[in-house]
């Protein structure tokens, strides 16, 4: 079954083979006994039973969908009511939600049943998963390697089959590094397609929530469920309801696919420029014409990116200061000592460095000098990339410039870190939709992922290319040996 | 050393929308504490502000009202700082494109009119309130407040005395309320005035630094602060000190100023766009719809006063002191009243009455229909204005109308030319003193013979026609 599609799930309900109860509680079972690779956070099995419950009842009195009864991993970025919503960090190891994020209201609707809340990176800030209160997330592929952030858990889930479906969250690249290292499939639409509404913020103009699945079609349905205009998100867009999947059988022929030159430069590791290429090569084979592009600024999208989200991410987390709810220190004498201890308390290392510098970057003196100029930088990486869709329908290129690295590896040099977004933060700076899709191995045997960029609600063109490669390749079957 | 004070008000006015600027939750006053917040107020994680519309409307209503423009794409900015009754760390606010630019506000400070230019209006959210009583020794807060749509109202430094500030701040007050964006109420919050006061010599044209006096919610406050403020940088000055650039508070009770915060404490708000809304964009059409539908301002409503009912400059300026009552005192003209006779009942009878019981317009148990239909009894001649004096106290304690209280008393005057006469003839029989000084040239004494019957007609009869008789009779 744990390697059934989502379809293939949604019919076994509905030929009653298998009760959403039954499902749930195999997953479950699953997940309990991967316990090691700590990708859940909470698992609370009273509640899963309500939701499977409830699916079950849906499928009983014929008001169910094609996602009703599956189950579902949840991002602990996602308030959801009555959950412990963590956002990997101790500054909300206390903090049960009192409502429902927009895109939990959407999945309860649609039916799914949570298995639980994912591991991730603290407050959404890493590209490794190792900056969670909670410990880091092991990769299911090896288990000395890291399975990328933030978004480590969800995908985590998703490779050791421990869930079919997971939601995730992307603001430099944390469901597609994450998807890329963990080989499954993962997507992060246009800006403004999923609502932030209860998606605990890191930096309000670069978040935005997308699905991780073991193929694209399973991508498709599970963003049909996440996307759509919400009145509550004032940077929600109006977009007409789409079906993300009603293109995934259009052939490719004649899909200019771009290649970034800059993306083939030094510092790409051999053996990924090399799995990338093959990808890019299938999609010849399958009628797509390839042309080199070029995104002259891709370095910039690095420093552009490392001022804007500190900046608004040291603003969204003001709110943390232990009055309301989350963390407060339990001594103190006053309420500045109470701020300085509760948020030092809370907030793990990397967490206080980017309110640092997001801070630094916006005050009085340094404010035209850091955040401005980044935001005109902005400006110019988004004109590069319109620049390039003059030539292409699509972008095609590399992930990461390595396959995942080994837990601990990267942690004495924080920047070290920044410098592997080198192909996703440009995504988020322009708000187009990114996905990431599994394009075969490392010579050590860690996944590589191929990276599509497409123009702006291009989001079933670029399923459509995933799901072709995925008619002719395997990759994306491949589940690590646990 | 002559020495002239520099004044400059920044004026937070809450906006009278049912629901807070950037959500859903009521900004009615007096509920208890943090009942009226919603997930966006109390600053959960995953919130995220909505723009209302009505509050966007009300500062629109401002800039025209005041001839200030409307900018047709303005920006949110985030004011960060903490503290704890400012749930976010950040107030929503605007910094470098605020929704209205410019403007004016007309005072009078005795015979002198002068104009204050306004720098700007723009919209931001209140923060909650930090409540000291009742909370064992702590402070607690209440997060009712967060969120309540302000207006903030900044002049520019033309004010050159504590007198044109209040004059200022009555006239601002006066038109929020007149044109219904914000209720006005100082006790409850809803007018909160911030002041800027410096001193230089007289004829330099250099600013003195200025200190800031927050938060003041009443105009008689406001004239002491300044004053003693300015006073005491002037002693500051002359006593060899420099002043220092500070926010201060002033204290009723002690009426003087102190620090708040100094110039070393003062925050760094690290303004910038707020990525969680986008920029407001105001078009032509909305600003031509908030145009046609705004009531009419207090100026063109005295002109149109004076004109229309042919009231006098004192009696129009009076009557259009609040909308209430120049709502009130036209409904009268509308249900028949003579203008002039409406007016002298509204200034008169019914605004002492009013003040008395420490009443507005608005609660006046006698509707202007209502008191319409009395003085149209008067205008008739049913009965004379003495008693309609005594039926209005009757139909404000009854709520009973005019006309059944006439008829239940028996309070139709007299005009029946017969009965008059033969009541006058008693009187002149009755009298023959006060007769024989009215005929040896002493007309005053026609003034007892008057009383006498009206006495005898018990109130009733009609007074010209007493008067006609009566001299006709002596004559």
């Amino acid at each position: 079954m744990i390697e059934k599609s989502v379809k293939q799930l949604s019919a076994m309900l509905a030929a009653k083979e298998i009760s959403a109860v039954e499902m749930a509680s195999e997953y479950l079972a699953r997940a309990k006994a991967m316990a090691d690779l700590n990708a859940f956070i909470t698992l609370d099995e009273d509640k899963t039973l309500i939701d499977a419950q409830a699916a079950d009842t849906m499928l009983a009195n014929g008001s169910a969908g094609v996602l009703t009864g599956v189950p579902i991993a949840q991002k602990d970025i996602f308030c959801q009511q009555g959950w412990k919503t963590t956002c990997g960090s101790k500054m909300l190891d206390n903090f049960v939600s009192p409502y429902d994020a927009n895109v939990i209201e959407l999945c309860r609707k649609a039916g799914l049943v949570t298995l639980g809340r994912t591991n991730m990176d603290e407050f959404a800030m890493g590209s490794s998963n190792e900056n969670s209160f909670y410990g880091a997330v092991k990769n299911p592929w090896d288990k000395t390697a890291v399975p990328g952030g933030s978004s480590g858990g969800s995908a985590a889930a998703v490779a050791a089959r421990l869930t079919p479906i997971a939601t995730a969250t992307d603001t430099g690249g944390s469901i597609r590094q994450p998807a890329a290292f963990c080989g499954v499939t993962g997507i992060k639409p246009t800006y403004g397609i999923v609502s932030r509404f209860g998606m605990i913020a890191f930096a309000s103009s670069l978040d935005q929530g997308g699905p991780i699945g073991k193929s694209a079609e399973d991508c498709a349905l599970l963003l049909n469920v996440m996307a759509g205009f919400d009145e509550r998100d004032s940077t929600s867009l109006e977009h007409a309801k789409e079906d993300y999947s009603r293109n995934l059988n259009t052939p490719l022929a004649g899909l200019r696919i771009g290649v970034p030159k800059e993306y083939f430069a030094e510092g790409l590791e051999s053996d990924v420029a090399a799995a990338v290429l093959a990808a890019i090569e299938e999609y010849k084979k399958l009628g797509a014409i390839i042309v080199e592009v070029s995104l002259p600024n891709t370095k910039l999208s690095i420093p552009a990116y490392y001022v804007i989200a500190p900046a608004e991410a040291s603003s969204n987390l003001s709110r943390f200061d232990g009055v309301r709810y989350g963390h407060r220190a339990a001594d103190y004498s006053g309420l500045t000592e109470m701020y300085e201890k509760s948020r030092s308390e809370g907030f793990g290392a990397e967490v206080k460095r980017r309110i640092l510098t997001g801070t630094y970057v916006l005050s009085h003196g340094y404010y035209d000098a850091y955040y401005l100029q980044a935001q005109k930088i902005r400006r110019i990486i988004a004109n590069d990339f319109q620049a390039a869709f003059e030539l292409c329908d699509l972008i095609a290129g590399p992930v990461a410039p390595t396959a995942a690295w080994n837990l601990g590896e990267k942690n004495a040099d924080p920047t070290a870190m920044y410098l592997e977004d080198i192909y996703t933060l440009a995504v988020n700076l322009a708000g187009l939709p990114g996905m990431s899709l599994p394009a075969g191995f490392a010579a050590n045997g860690r996944p590589v992922g191929l990276q599509l960029i497409g123009n702006y609600f291009s989001e079933a063109k670029m399923l459509n290319a995933a799901y072709q490669l995925q008619q002719v390749t395997d990759w994306h079957t491949r589940a690590p040996s646990l | 050393m002559k020495w002239e004070v520099v004044i400059g008000l920044e004026v937070h006015t809450q906006l009278s929308t049912q629901s807070k600027i950037f959500s859903r939750a009521s900004t009615a006053y007096g509920a208890e504490p943090n009942t009226q917040t919603s997930v966006v107020d109390v600053a959960m994680p995953g919130a995220l502000p909505v723009m209302n519309r009505g509050a966007v409307e009300r500062a629109i209503q401002l800039g025209l009202a005041i001839g200030g423009k409307i900018n047709r794409k303005s920006i949110f900015a985030r004011k960060n700082y903490f503290y704890p009754d400012l749930p976010k760390g950040y107030q929503i606010s605007q910094f470098e494109l605020p929704v209205v630019e410019g403007g004016v506000i007309e005072i009078q400070v005795g015979d002198v009119t002068k104009k204050i230019n306004v720098t700007r209006a723009h919209l931001e959210e209140d923060a909650g309130k930090s409540v000291h009583e009742d909370c064992n020794g702590m402070t607690g807060i209440d997060l009712n407040r967060a969120g309540t749509p302000l207006l903030e109202i900044v002049s520019e430094p033309e004010m050159r005395s504590a007198a044109e500030a209040v004059a200022y701040a009555k006239a601002l007050h006066s038109l929020v309320t007149w044109i219904g964006i914000c209720d006005g109420n100082m006790q409850e919050g809803s007018f909160r005035c911030d002041v800027n006061v410096s001193v230089r010599p007289e004829g330099q044209a250099e600013f003195g630094t200025r200190r800031e006096i927050k938060n003041l919610n009443s105009f008689k406050f406001m004239e002491q602060a300044i004053k003693f403020e300015t006073q005491w940088q002037i002693d500051q000055i002359e006593d060899g000190h420099k002043i220092q650039q500070a926010t201060i508070l002033f204290d009723p009770d002690s009426g003087e100023t102190r620090m708040m915060r100094s110039k070393e404490d003062a925050h760094d708000y690290r303004y910038f766009p707020d990525p969680d809304l986008p920029p407001l964009c105001i078009s032509e059409d909305w600003i031509e719809r908030v145009r046609s539908e705004m009531t009419e301002l207090p100026q063109l409503m005295r002109e149109r006063f004076s004109t229309q009912y042919g009231l006098s400059a004192y009696d129009a300026s009076t009557l259009t002191s609040s909308k209430d009552m120049a709502v009130y005192f036209e409904a009268m003209v509308a249900a028949g009243a003579d203008a002039k006779l409406a007016a002298n009942w509204i200034m008169g009878d019914v605004s002492a009455t009013l003040n008395r019981e420490e009443k507005s317009i608005g609660d006046s148990p006698v509707s202007a229909q209502a008191l319409a239909a009395l003085v149209k009894r008067v205008m008739d001649n049913t009965i004379n204005n003495k008693t309609a004096k005594d039926v209005l106290k009757k139909m404000w304690e009854s709520g009973d109308s005019a006309d059944s209280i006439i008829e239940r008393d028996g309070l139709k005057q007299t005009t029946d030319t017969g009965a008059i006469e033969a009541i006058i003839d008693e009187v002149l029989v009755a009298n023959p003193k006060a007769v024989e000084e009215y005929k040896s040239g002493k007309l005053a004494a026609i003034n007892s013979l008057m009383g006498q019957c009206m006495k005898a007609s018990r109130g009733k009869a009609n007074p010209a026609m007493v008067t006609e008789i009566l001299t006709k009779k002596l004559s």
